[in-house]
């Protein structure tokens, strides 16, 4: 079941039953709609662009749920981290664990790419520990490093490049999760499987 | 090639931005007023996609190596619409913009950075592209197209003091009151190309759940928990968590990419037919 929602004369908000069914729907129609200028999935969203709406839009985005009932296949990607972001202790103090006890259950989990936003290669990552969620600083930081590891709400992030931030900050990564030169530019694509590892 | 003497108060190279990747995060970005940098590219013979100057509320001081036919579209100031020779040596100045807050200054050739994904345009929000200009820098211009300038002269309408930016509902149109854009707004001075952000009666909320990220489109106009709307320009970040009551019609969009700080606007709700399919 998709439930259309209008976004201008030359787009669509497809909303979808959860975050694979998204990612599902959008794979389908990057690679079979033609027409489209962007799609570009959400949490439970997926949002087309086009400078003509393709016929079959619907159609293809109907048949992306009814055929694909096997796992979302994706890339296995590994990011080294250290857990030694300047909010770890707050993080312990806000979940009752150790900081010790924050990095064991931030590395045992396997994540999921939902989507991406807020800058280019910033992945929202899902699947984490359901008690590691926590909520944004009260007060956003000007400056977040590069290769900041932060949680916010369900999702773990890593900040692709140095930038204003409001989540928390566990750790840090030396992987580059974007390079305009780099074909595709971004690390992590929606669909991908997560895991961090010990830098 | 050609040196910037002074920058202005903010000059960025833009064409027509990065569509396709926003999947990736990576913002459309592009020129604010895209009829203006169209109609450019068209007065001095130039491809639609070659990159411009985009200059902000006045303009910068060029001096031109070499000699080259340029043409100043979008805000309002002394040369515009109307192509021109600037003389190799020469210096190029717009002063203050008379009405509107982004002028095109398209020279013959493109402005030739290099591009990155495809676009020579300054993302200033991801950092992507050019920086924006600054004293001492030198722009190499491109080779001349094979093809001579069709026109010589647009006379373009006024800029309307107080525009009504036409707005197409959705996707949350549901999550607010029907009568919630009665009213006029302000532009407020901390508008960039990330958005407009507007000032007045407070648009309330009938639902208040949380919104789960999803993407949004320029032009959407986004309302946050203070209910003071934000119009999203060409840097808008590709995703967002407040809920867009609606879009402004692609025609009208450069309008909202000439709004100045302290100008009053007002938004009509236009429905439209045309729909994406049921299911």
């Amino acid at each position: 079941m998709i439930e259309v929602r209008r976004a201008g004369e030359h787009g669509a908000l497809l909303e979808l039953a959860d975050n694979a069914a998204a990612v599902r729907v959008a794979r389908r129609l990057t690679s079979e709609c033609a027409g489209l200028v962007d799609v570009v999935p959400g949490h439970r969203t997926v949002l087309v662009t086009w400078d003509d709406e393709p016929e079959e839009l619907m159609t293809l985005a109907e048949a992306a749920l009814r055929d694909d009932q096997a796992p979302l296949a994706g890339a296995s990607v590994e990011i080294p981290v250290r857990y030694d972001g300047p909010d770890l202790h707050e993080v312990a103090r806000l979940t009752g664990f150790s900081a010790e006890e924050v990095a064991a259950r931030h590395m045992r989990a396997e994540y999921v790419v939902g989507f991406l936003g807020f800058a280019p290669g910033f992945a929202y990552l899902l699947g984490g520990d359901e008690r590691l969620r926590v909520e944004r600083r009260a007060e956003p930081r000007e400056r977040v490093p590069a290769g900041s590891v932060a949680l916010a709400g369900p999702y773990s992030g890593i900040y692709p490049r140095e930038s204003p931030g409001g989540w928390q900050l566990i750790g840090s990564t030396t992987a580059a999760l974007f390079d305009a030169t780099r074909d595709p530019p971004a690390l992590l694509s929606p669909g991908d499987r997560v895991r961090f590892v010990p830098a | 090639m050609i040196d910037v003497l002074d920058a202005g108060p903010l000059t960025t190279v833009q064409d027509c931005g990065r569509p396709g990747w926003a999947h990736l995060g990576v913002p459309h970005s592009g020129a604010a007023d895209p009829h203006a940098l169209a109609l450019g590219n068209r007065l001095v013979g130039n491809d639609a996609g070659a990159a411009a100057l985009e200059a902000t509320l006045s303009g910068p001081l060029l001096r031109f190596r070499v000699a080259a036919l340029v043409a100043v579209t979008g805000a309002e100031t002394e040369a515009t619409n109307r192509p021109f020779e600037v003389g190799a040596g020469e210096v190029l100045e717009l002063g203050r913009f008379l009405s509107g807050v982004r002028a095109y200054i398209s020279v013959r050739g493109g402005i030739d950075v290099e591009p990155v994904l495809g676009s020579r345009s300054t993302d200033l929000l991801s950092g992507l592209g050019p920086p924006q200009l600054k004293e001492g820098d030198v722009l190499p211009i491109g080779r001349e197209p094979a093809t001579a300038p069709e026109l010589d002269l647009e006379p373009a309408p006024p800029l309307a003091a107080e525009p009504t930016l036409r707005l197409l509902p959705g996707p949350r149109d549901d999550w607010f009151a029907p009568n919630a854009l009665a009213g006029t707004w302000r532009v407020s001075p901390s508008s960039n190309r990330v958005g407009v952000r507007l000032e007045g009666p407070r648009i309330e909320r009938i639902r208040h759940e949380e919104l789960l990220s999803e993407g949004v489109v320029t032009g959407a106009l986004q309302v946050p928990s203070s209910g003071q709307p934000i119009l999203l320009l060409n840097d808008h970040p590709t995703t967002g968590g407040y809920p867009v009551l609606g879009v402004v019609h692609a025609d009208d969009l450069p309008l909202a990419g000439q709004l100045r700080p302290g100008q009053r606007l007002s938004f009509v709700l236009r429905h439209s037919g045309a729909s994406a399919g049921t299911s």
